[in-house]
């Protein structure tokens, strides 16, 4: 069953900006998704258009079958959306605003406040119940989103930087309950900056970049085509500098090598060399995270190939 | 469907009433001081000066405008300050994912804003009754004349907040448009004591039949047929409902 299914999407603003030029996406049910791209790439225009905040220029959006045009209700039903900035009544109490949150979707009050425990206990937000939304912090205020976001229960959670701006601690609690969530079945569509976060949540992936699709493929197969990593040693104070045969590499400072690996030739051969050099290695890390390299490297591509035809 | 609906009104009527009862200093207090202070200084001492007005001391011929004149700035401010404030919060966007049809939103902001103005409507009556004995000629018209009243300023007023992109927006009608238009309403005087040509010219304000279905549910006396006036407000709340309405569907204000 496809949770999402878009087709040849656009949208122009009225000021003339063409934030979609054409997408086409799908996302099966069960997906754990990553819609990635720099800011002002589409993705929260995609997310607007999905959820009824952005008005559609033209093309298709269903979920689970249901049309955002001819079936509103059913497709709307089936959506929980936790937006980028906080979009709650300050004033109100957090109870107030999920048991309000549920009355929208027709969910009876005695069913909501029951509800409202439930996912407030799970986001470790019961004891601030009473207490007024804009005295949370910025984390506990994005727990309350997504506790907002599931009192209807949809079938299908969007989150737009859910994580943004929240301490590790807190945002690798927020993991580790949108994977439970997505365990129980709930498809969860999450876009984020935090490229670290796409790789350890979601098993498939689209990049957006200047309102077209990039890349649309599983995660697995988008890190497979990533075949060369760039480590970075730290080296013992007082040894020589390096030669490494048949590795691209450079100094960064009088302790720091940084090191080209290409996927087949492993690193055994690079610390063998130092090795015999004499040179100790005390510590090793990858420069950056290997979905980020990829992603700057199939953005530039785009634009690239974008100037090349014109 | 219609149970869902039904539950989606009534969260954002008790959300409306929740607003404006958990701030009644700003909302509810204001306008019993205000009403005190017409009834005594208009009312009680310049009113005696004035005499009969219509066959009534003025003191009695005022407080149905004067209750008028509150429904009518209550209704409007409730629904366009709420829901200026929901834009400007971004609050809004928690109805517009969900699936809760235009007529629901406007039902329930236009409710909430109902329901205070006849909270306030009691008030300024229970005030009024301190200075003068209030009597009720015809309760149906009464009612109905409130109702609609009530209905209609609260539609203008959400209207209003669909279209306002500042908090100054939101008070520039009520400044510059309800207030004169409520005192030039005949809220203070009978439209018979003006010449003919403004006599005309004040049928044009819809405040005039407002005031005058009220005092005529009231005193039993009216300027205007009361049937014309109840007749009009169902007209102009028809066409202001249609008006928002349209604005909401096609997301004026609301949706890039």
């Amino acid at each position: 069953m496809k949770a999402l299914q878009i087709s040849s999407l656009k949208k122009t603003y009225a000021n003339g900006t063409v934030a979609l030029n054409g997408i086409d996406l799908t996302v099966q049910q069960g997906d754990f998704f990553a819609l990635l791209g720099p800011n002002g790439a589409g993705k929260s225009t995609t997310i607007g258009i999905i959820s009824s905040l952005v008005s559609k220029g033209e093309g298709q959006v269903s979920v689970f079958g249901h049309s955002l045009d001819t079936e509103m209700v059913a497709a709307k039903s089936c959506i929980g959306l936790v937006p980028q900035e906080f979009n709650f009544n300050q004033f109100e109490t957090l109870l107030q605003i999920v048991v309000n949150q549920a009355g929208y979707y027709g969910v009876p009050r005695h069913i909501a406040r029951q509800r409202a425990e439930k996912y407030l206990r799970q986001l470790d937000l019961w004891e601030k119940r009473n207490d007024r939304a804009r005295e949370l912090s910025g984390g506990m205020k994005r727990r309350l989103m997504i506790a907002r976001a599931l009192m209807h229960e949809p079938k299908m959670l969007i989150l737009d930087e859910p994580t943004a701006g929240v301490d590790i601690e807190i945002r690798r609690s927020m993991w580790k309950f949108l994977t439970e969530i997505n365990k129980q079945g709930i498809t969860i569509i999450l876009t984020t900056h935090y490229l670290e976060e796409a790789e350890s949540l979601c098993r498939n992936i689209a990049i957006i970049d200047k309102g077209v699709i990039v890349e649309n493929t599983s995660m697995k197969s988008l890190l497979a085509k990533l075949n060369v990593e760039t480590f970075v040693l730290d080296l013992a104070a007082d040894g020589p500098t390096p030669a490494i045969d048949g590795f691209e590499h450079r100094m960064i400072d009088d302790h720091t090598l940084e090191v080209d690996v290409a996927k087949e030739s492993g690193l055994n051969p690079v610390f063998s060399q130092l090795s015999e050099q004499g040179i100790q290695v005390m510590s090793m890390r990858n420069k950056a995270n290997r979905l980020e390299e990829l992603f700057v490297r199939l953005v530039e591509d785009g634009r690239k190939a974008e100037v090349a035809n014109g | 469907m219609a149970n869902r609906n039904l539950i989606a009104l009534s969260t954002i009527w008790i959300k409306e009433c929740t607003r404006f009862l958990r701030i009644w200093v700003q909302t509810l207090v204001p306008p019993a001081i205000t009403m005190t202070l017409y009834f005594v200084i208009f009312g009680n001492l310049i009113g005696s000066r004035i005499g009969q007005m219509g066959g009534f001391s003025y003191m009695e011929f005022i407080v149905p405008g004067l209750i008028m004149m509150s429904v009518i700035t209550n209704s409007y401010a409730n629904v366009s300050s709420s829901f200026f404030s929901a834009k400007f919060q971004r609050n809004i966007e928690e109805l517009l994912v969900s699936p809760v049809p235009t007529w629901v939103i406007i039902f329930g902001y236009v409710g909430g804003g109902v329901a205070r103005a006849i909270l306030i409507g009691i008030i300024v009556t229970l005030v009024s009754m301190l200075f003068v004995d209030v009597q009720i000629h015809n309760f149906a018209v009464l009612v109905f004349t409130l109702l609609l009243t009530a209905t209609l300023f609260a539609t203008a007023g959400l209207i209003n907040g669909i279209f306002a992109k500042t908090f100054d927006d939101v008070s520039i009608v009520p400044t510059f448009v309800l207030t004169p238009l409520t005192y030039l309403g005949g809220v203070f005087y009978s439209l018979t004591l003006l010449p003919e040509f403004w006599q005309w010219v004040s049928k044009v304000n819809p405040i005039v039949y407002m005031v005058n279905g009220f005092r005529y549910g009231f005193l039993g006396v009216s300027d205007i047929n009361y049937l014309t006036a109840m007749g009009l407000l169902v007209v102009f709340n028809a066409v202001l409902f249609s008006v928002a309405y349209v604005l909401l569907q096609r997301g004026t204000g609301i949706r890039s």
